[in-house]
């Protein structure tokens, strides 16, 4: 029939930009990497095929100790923009006067719209030693002398968290939106006290808005190489730092994409664990908020 | 709800809290905003007093952002790849859209996953393969046929490219949600009276969506303006200014005229984040 | 009904098929999605400027039905024909059927000006063309000034109006309303009953409108088809449908009841002696078009305004009024003005409805001892369906 036939071309037509997107820009890419990964150089010009790019990711421990310090200190970021994150999102979504409500979400999101190079430029303004917070503490006599408080890990958690809370907050206030009050009432009717309301029935509605804030936080984090570098100064050892070190500077590609290949495998891991930890999938979390 | 159960100081403290937390939203762009009018070689206290010589001052050392000529190079360039961007992000955004939500085929839920995973791979991956299979291309046409395709090295195209490969997830899933909201029987209403498929779609279904895609155009195109870590590897001579400050920063050290474009590109973002909540408002209208 | 498809045709059915007193023939039309039978052979046929509803439970198959009048799916089998011609295969924006859907679809980003003058758009009328009909069709449903309101800013009865003027501006053949009463609340809806009625006088179109609203489509129709699992059960008037249903489903569908299962112990052909399952005997009269033989099982209606509520100390005097009567104990009193009724709970422990006339002086109260009298007339009694 041709009105079949018609249905037929326009699936073609609306699947080939989707196509060759996802072929293109994804899929391929990342075979190509796979395959220069495990390429090795053993003349110039020529190469072989071994794992030798990951083995000499093991056989180094500054790597793989970046690597995990890169995961750990993503999760610390991860866990600090929850509890940090939760509270606010909770009150401008059932707290807040309708209202305030709105106002206080664009308020979240303005930083959002600004780029990490900018909001890490501004800690720097605000922690080091010639800095606004530095100066203000010298103002009111609690220092006697200028103090620095850039390049050190504290500073890139509070930029890494700076930078990702509004991921976790986005999603927590549509999926706390989406609640009704009234539940909350009735768990409280029935005897619940704040404790009891909060984990039996707040958290567990909100999961989905929960684990995608979390996924995404963890991701950004990461994966960022602006904030820890700036922040963090020579001694960040992030694993961003890594890879483009191997491709930029020592022009190692090979080691380069067996670095991104790990990174990129490291952080599926952990999203797969949380998503298996908490019944998640990721259809029903990312894709929603 | 919660607060309302407890003690008055309780919620004094939630709602210290809640100031507190914007105070810390706040700062960091504050003090990078600020120090764009204060009189001083250096963005740092103490306060020198105010001036606009580090927007339109035309000598050195202060040379304000706008006689910047690689500054207002990078802000060009920035401009032109976003202006790509999102043009491109919507129209795939929107052909998504009506695929995952209209259309009907096998493997449609595995397909949707693969939409939305450009979005949890890190940025500096997606730059890094797509420079690897752009540069594995151009070196084997260039060894097996001695064809040079200078687009596929570094440059605005890879860049555009490499931004696109995930702010087109961000577009497809603001779109999509629109679209699910779409009445249908809109369409059927539009038939029964008589208008033929191409004029429910320029008439009704079209018109619906647009909100969602002029939005979805300005959150890509803010996307892309700010974008660091998939640009850095794909980047040729023509650098957007997110790469070019970083490079001024890294070279030079931190000059109030990086404080003066912050605030420039504050202000314009702002503007257009305006911009889409206003054309989103309209939705209430119906 | 009984597994064999016998069409339930009126009259008219079976006259010149091009007779252009029909605005629409429907002709054994049927729909199967997959293994489903949504429409099982459909026929029937409206004449000119009638208002004709179908009713049925949701899921009997009249949206089906209704969209396929509408071009939105193709028939399995069959034909439709409107003003005499098939419209097979033709597409539909290409029919002259227009409809009113559920929810209205009035187009939220168009004013009511532009979702009247769209129809005519697409038709390709000039714009003074459009414009004297837009305001013609807009003075005919009394709401001339709203042209240049937006959809958002009509009552819920203006969108109903303007969602009916944007079809009868095009001057259809056939107007389909599918529920478009539903969203609305009690009051409004009462209210559109009787202006859907006028409308339809005033603009003289066939009207077929699709509800699962007894009421409504009694109120408003010159004929009702009742629908049940993709078959016509009966087309008739709703008095006739009332009165006379021919199918134990009509009878349970159109209007209330008080229903028994028994079996017939006595039978002359068209009436008789029927043992309920309670162990009651009670005498009938087949309903229309049945036989009903001694032995078969039976189901048997009795309307609640048909059934007389008497103390039983004042009973044997009026007990010659009908030859049913039943003893038990008045269980509640369901006051509501002219509607009153009383659930009567009868020796065998089965409740029974009873309309009754309350004048606030000396009503019966629950409790009391009360006696149910009713004609065998009224007692409508249907062979059991074996499928049912």
């Amino acid at each position: 029939m041709q009105n079949k036939d018609i249905k037929r071309l326009t699936l073609i037509l609306l699947f080939a930009p989707f196509a060759l997107w996802i072929l293109l820009l994804i899929i391929l890419p990342h075979i190509g990497m796979v395959v220069l990964s495990l390429k090795e150089k053993v003349a110039p010009r020529v190469y072989e095929y071994s794992f030798a790019n990951y083995l000499d990711f093991l056989h180094e421990p500054i790597y793989w100790n970046t690597l995990l310090r890169t995961g750990s200190m993503s999760l610390l970021v991860t866990a600090l923009a929850l509890l940090i994150g939760f509270p606010i999102a909770y009150y401008i979504a059932k707290i807040a006067g309708p209202r305030a409500r709105g106002g206080l979400f664009l308020l979240c999101l303005i930083p959002l719209w600004v780029s990490d190079l900018i909001r890490s430029f501004g800690w720097i303004l605000l922690l080091r030693e010639t800095g606004v917070i530095s100066n203000f503490l010298l103002w009111t006599g609690l220092i006697g002398q200028p103090v620095e408080f850039l390049y050190n890990d504290a500073a890139v958690i509070v930029g890494l968290v700076y930078t990702v809370i509004l991921f976790m907050i986005v999603p927590l206030v549509s999926t706390l939106d989406g609640m009704d009050n009234s539940m909350i009432e009735a768990g409280y009717n029935l005897g619940g006290n704040g404790f009891t309301v909060l984990r039996r029935i707040i958290i567990p509605y909100a999961m989905p808005g929960i684990v995608a804030g979390c996924i995404v936080t963890f991701m950004l984090s990461a994966g960022s190489y602006l904030t820890p570098i700036l922040l963090g100064g020579k001694n960040s050892s992030w694993f961003t730092e890594q890879i483009y070190n191997q491709f930029i500077t020592r022009f190692n590609w090979e080691g380069g994409a067996a670095f991104g290949m790990l990174l990129l495998l490291f952080t599926s891991i952990v999203i797969w664990l949380g998503l298996k930890l908490s019944g998640q999938t990721l259809a029903n979390t990312v894709a929603k908020s | 709800m919660l607060a309302q159960k407890k003690t008055s100081p309780f919620l004094l403290g939630y709602r210290l809290y809640v100031v507190a937390f914007f105070i810390f939203l706040a700062a960091p762009l504050i003090s990078a905003g600020a120090f764009a009018f204060n009189d001083s070689l250096f963005p740092a206290l103490p306060w020198q007093g105010f001036t606009l010589d580090w927007f339109f001052s035309d000598t050195e050392p202060k040379l304000g952002m706008f006689h910047d000529r690689r500054l207002l190079q990078g802000l060009y360039y920035s401009f032109v790849i976003a202006i790509f961007v999102a043009a491109l992000s919507v129209f795939v955004g929107t052909t998504n859209a009506f695929l995952f939500v209209r259309g009907e085929f096998p493997g449609k839920n595995f397909f949707y996953i693969m939409m939305v995973v450009p979005l949890v791979i890190p940025g500096v991956i997606l730059g890094i393969s797509i420079l690897v299979l752009a540069s594995d291309t151009a070196n084997y046409l260039e060894d097996t046929i001695d064809l040079e395709l200078e687009f596929l090295r570094p440059g605005i195209l890879l860049v555009v490219l490499g931004q696109f490969s995930f702010i087109a997830t961000i577009t497809s899933l603001v779109i999509t949600a629109r679209l699910k909201k779409f009445d249908e029987t809109m369409e059927e209403a539009a038939f029964n009276l008589g208008a033929s498929r191409a004029r429910v779609l320029r008439t009704i279904t079209l018109p619906f969506l647009r909100p969602a895609m002029i939005a979805a155009g300005i959150v890509a195109f803010l996307v892309s303006f700010e974008n660091f870590n998939t640009t850095l590897f794909l980047v040729g001579s023509e650098a957007p200014l997110t790469i070019t400050m970083y490079d001024r920063m890294a070279k030079v050290g931190s000059t109030p005229v990086l404080n003066a474009v912050s605030f420039v590109l504050m202000v314009g973002s702002g503007l257009l984040a305006l911009l889409s909540i206003l054309i989103q408002r309209d939705k209430s209208a119906q | 009904m009984n597994g064999c498809p016998t069409p339930i045709l009126p009259a008219g059915a079976f006259m010149k098929q091009d007779n252009p007193t029909y605005d629409l023939e429907c002709l054994d039309i049927a729909k199967n999605f997959g293994s489903v039978r949504a429409v099982k052979g459909v026929s029937f046929d409206i004449p000119s400027g009638s208002f004709f509803s179908i009713l049925g439970p949701s899921g009997c198959g009249k949206t089906t039905l209704m969209r396929m009048i509408a071009g939105f799916e193709e028939p399995s089998g069959g034909d439709i024909k409107i003003k005499g011609k098939s419209v097979l295969g033709v597409p539909p924006n290409r029919r002259n059927v227009k409809m009113v859907f559920q929810h209205l679809a009035l187009f939220p980003m168009m004013n009511v000006y532009e979702n009247i003058a769209y129809g005519l758009r697409c038709a390709g009328f000039g714009k003074d063309h459009i414009r004297r009909k837009v305001h013609d069709v807009l003075e005919r449903i009394a709401l001339p000034d709203v042209a240049e309101r937006e959809i958002h800013q009509l009552s819920g009865g203006q969108k109903q109006r303007i969602a009916i003027a944007r079809c009868m501006v095009l001057d259809p053949d056939v107007l389909l309303l599918d529920e478009p009463l539903g969203a609305l609340d009690l009051k409004l809806r009462e209210a559109m009953k009787i202006e859907l009625k006028l409308l339809q006088h005033q603009f003289n179109t066939t009207f077929i409108y699709i509800t699962h609203d007894q009421s409504e489509a009694l109120v408003m129709s010159d004929n009702v088809a009742i629908m049940n699992q993709g078959e016509f059960e009966q087309i008739g008037t709703p008095q006739e449908l009332y009165h006379r249903p021919n199918t134990a489903f009509v009878a349970g569908f159109v209007g209330d009841s008080n229903r028994w299962s028994g079996t017939v112990k006595a039978s002359d052909g068209t009436g008789g002696k029927v043992e309920t399952e309670q162990g009651l005997p009670m005498s009938f009269s087949a309903g229309a078009g049945q036989t009903i033989r001694d032995g078969a099982k039976v189901d048997i209606f009795v309307r609640p305004e048909f059934i007389r509520t008497v103390r039983t100390a004042e009973a044997a005097a009026i007990a010659a009024d009908g030859d049913n009567r039943m003893d038990g104990v008045i269980d509640s009193l369901l006051f509501n003005g002219a509607n009153s009724r009383v659930l009567v709970r009868t020796g065998s422990g089965e409740l029974i409805e009873s309309d009754v006339t309350l004048t606030g002086d000396n009503d019966l109260k629950p409790g009391e001892d009360v006696s149910l009298v009713w004609s065998s007339k009224q007692a409508m009694c249907f062979a059991r369906q074996e499928s049912a």
